[in-house]
């Protein structure tokens, strides 16, 4: 039991530090680098509680490909952080007063809603949580399951036909490319050689 | 507590069984290519250090000692010296739930699937790092290529492993080898085969193998993403790229290949005569194949366009997968025999 408090004020310590380290780097690229640290410490968490699906899954799908493509814009951006930080001490105020509020909401939240009185449930041996978890998606769940995999597809469709709205876009023609005929491209022209002097 | 101790020094002393094989396979791996692909071309090949050139690998990995190590001017210094760590680090974290034989595993998790796809997803982030901590734009058109590469084809891998364990009913590695158990014709690659070439296409893309080499690209943008590297951080990328083929040849005789089931299981009189080969024999003989198909691919095909690598993930490999995966559970609905009993 000890061991497994040394192990989640471990990473917990290192999640808080990870998340506020995005926020307080100058680089964007690092910020996006200690985002991918504190997923993959709250993974662990996860991990800690039984949810092997959900932490493998965390890691796969936010560390694996959403904060890849996020890095590699980040990257690409190239982002001045001074013009950013035009105008910090006039927006301060505004951003303590939301900081305020956001806390006391949640000391109201956790000091009201008996957190010490959940029971500790110990999982048996042979338990599984993805079976527990596609069990429960695919009968309880159903429905709202279907409803947000529509969503996300007519999302996908949505950027897709966004990103091709533009008129005329430079890309190759593949089939032309491959129908090309040597005569397309290559005109002999027959010349009468020059003439000795 | 003397019995946690005993527990954590057995641990240790699997991780070490699997780690050092693997990085003196790495290190052989690299002799293989050189002298298979001098083969294939009709040229010797590395043969001066020692016997056939076995020696080669040492001297190598001397020199490389040795040299000194270059930081690139206005790098972050930091970074670049994390991205060989974190393109190895995954490359051998991933063995803990390889099973070598029945029961010849690190950890035997019932997520074993789920760890390989979130571990192997993490490589990339070695290469993005690299390319850009390099402060070099050669190394940072190989990360922009090879980042777009592998997360492309890690969804067509995703599902292709998708199929394998609809199939198996289980995301637990051993079990998925058993439940091939009964000779050749019950391992997944008969049922499974449109699936087993999308998941071998996308593995070597996802090692930045040829002909999917765009990450490199040796004759377009230098080496890519490790054009600044030298000396012992050049190695490390060097060992996560075959220490990464190795995991995906594995991958393939497990998924696809019965693991460490003979192929002569179920036959009158074969079966009998090779029934005291242990398991693992054949297992190492299914991925030592598969080697031989990557080295073998690498001196066949030339390097596809950097379009024709995306036409190809996105537009035939995915629906092929998604294809195949709707059959599997229409097969599975009607329990087609052998496989979906």
């Amino acid at each position: 039991m000890l061991l497994q408090q040394v192990v989640f004020y471990f990473f917990a310590i290192s999640l808080i530090f990870s998340a506020s380290m995005v926020i307080f780097s100058r680089n964007p690229v690092t910020s996006a680098l200690f985002l991918v640290y504190s997923f993959f410490n709250s993974a662990i968490l996860w991990m800690m509680l039984n949810a092997e699906f959900l932490s493998l899954v965390l890691i796969f799908v936010y560390v694996g490909a959403v904060m890849t493509l996020f890095l590699f814009v980040v990257m690409m951006l190239n982002i001045d952080t001074e013009t950013l930080r035009k105008g910090f001490i006039k927006h301060a105020v505004l951003a303590v007063g939301v900081v305020i509020v956001v806390l006391v909401l949640m000391m109201m939240a956790i000091w009201t809603g008996n957190l010490a009185g959940l029971p500790d449930i110990q999982a048996p041996a042979n338990y599984s949580n993805t079976h527990a978890l596609g069990n429960e998606l695919y009968t309880h769940y159903v429905y709202a399951f279907e409803l947000s995999a529509m969503l996300l597809l007519v999302a996908i469709i949505s950027a897709i036909s966004l990103s091709h709205h533009k008129p005329k876009r430079k890309t190759q023609n593949i089939s032309s490319q491959v129908d090309a005929k040597p005569k397309d491209r290559v005109h002999l022209i027959n010349m009468s050689s020059e003439k000795k002097v | 507590m003397w019995n946690d101790l005993l527990t954590l020094i057995w641990i240790i002393i699997k991780i070490v069984l699997v780690i050092v094989p693997l990085l003196v396979a790495v290190a052989y791996l690299t002799y293989a290519e050189r002298r298979v692909i001098g083969f294939i071309q009709g040229r010797f090949g590395p043969n001066r250090v020692g016997i056939w050139g076995l020696g080669q690998p040492i001297a190598d990995a001397v020199k490389l000692f040795l040299k000194e190590p270059i930081y690139p001017a206005r790098s972050s210094l930091l970074l670049f010296l994390l991205a060989p760590i974190l393109s190895m680090a995954p490359a051998l974290v991933v063995w803990a739930v390889i099973p070598f034989a029945e029961g010849w595993v690190v950890a035997n998790i019932n997520a074993g699937l789920l760890y390989i796809l979130a571990m192997t997803s993490l490589g990339v982030y070695g290469i993005l790092i690299a390319g850009w901590a390099s402060n070099s734009k050669y190394a940072f058109f190989g990360a922009m290529r090879s980042a777009a590469q592998v997360v492309s084809y890690e969804i067509a891998m995703g599902f292709a492993l998708i199929a394998v364990l609809m199939t198996a009913g289980s995301t637990n590695l051993q079990d998925i080898v058993l439940h091939q158990q009964g000779g050749v014709l019950h391992w997944y690659w008969l049922p499974l085969f449109p699936v087993f070439v999308v998941y071998w296409i996308s593995g070597m893309a996802e090692t930045n193998r040829l002909p999917f080499d765009m990450a490199e690209g040796e004759s377009e943008i230098v080496a890519g993403f490790h054009v600044e590297y030298s000396s012992m951080g050049f190695a490390m990328f060097f060992l996560a790229e075959y220490a990464n083929m190795i995991l995906i040849s594995a991958l393939a005789a497990l998924f696809f290949f019965g693991g460490w089931l003979s192929p002569f299981e179920g036959i009158p009189l074969l079966g009998s005569l090779f029934g005291w080969v242990p398991g693992v024999v054949w297992f190492l003989a299914k991925v030592f194949f598969f080697l031989l198909l990557f080295i073998w691919i690498r001196g066949t095909l030339p390097r596809y366009r950097y379009d024709q690598i995306m036409q190809l993930g996105w537009k035939i490999l995915i629906p092929v997968t998604i294809v195949w995966i709707i059959l599997i559970g229409l097969a599975i609905e009607f329990r087609m025999p052998p496989w979906f009993v």
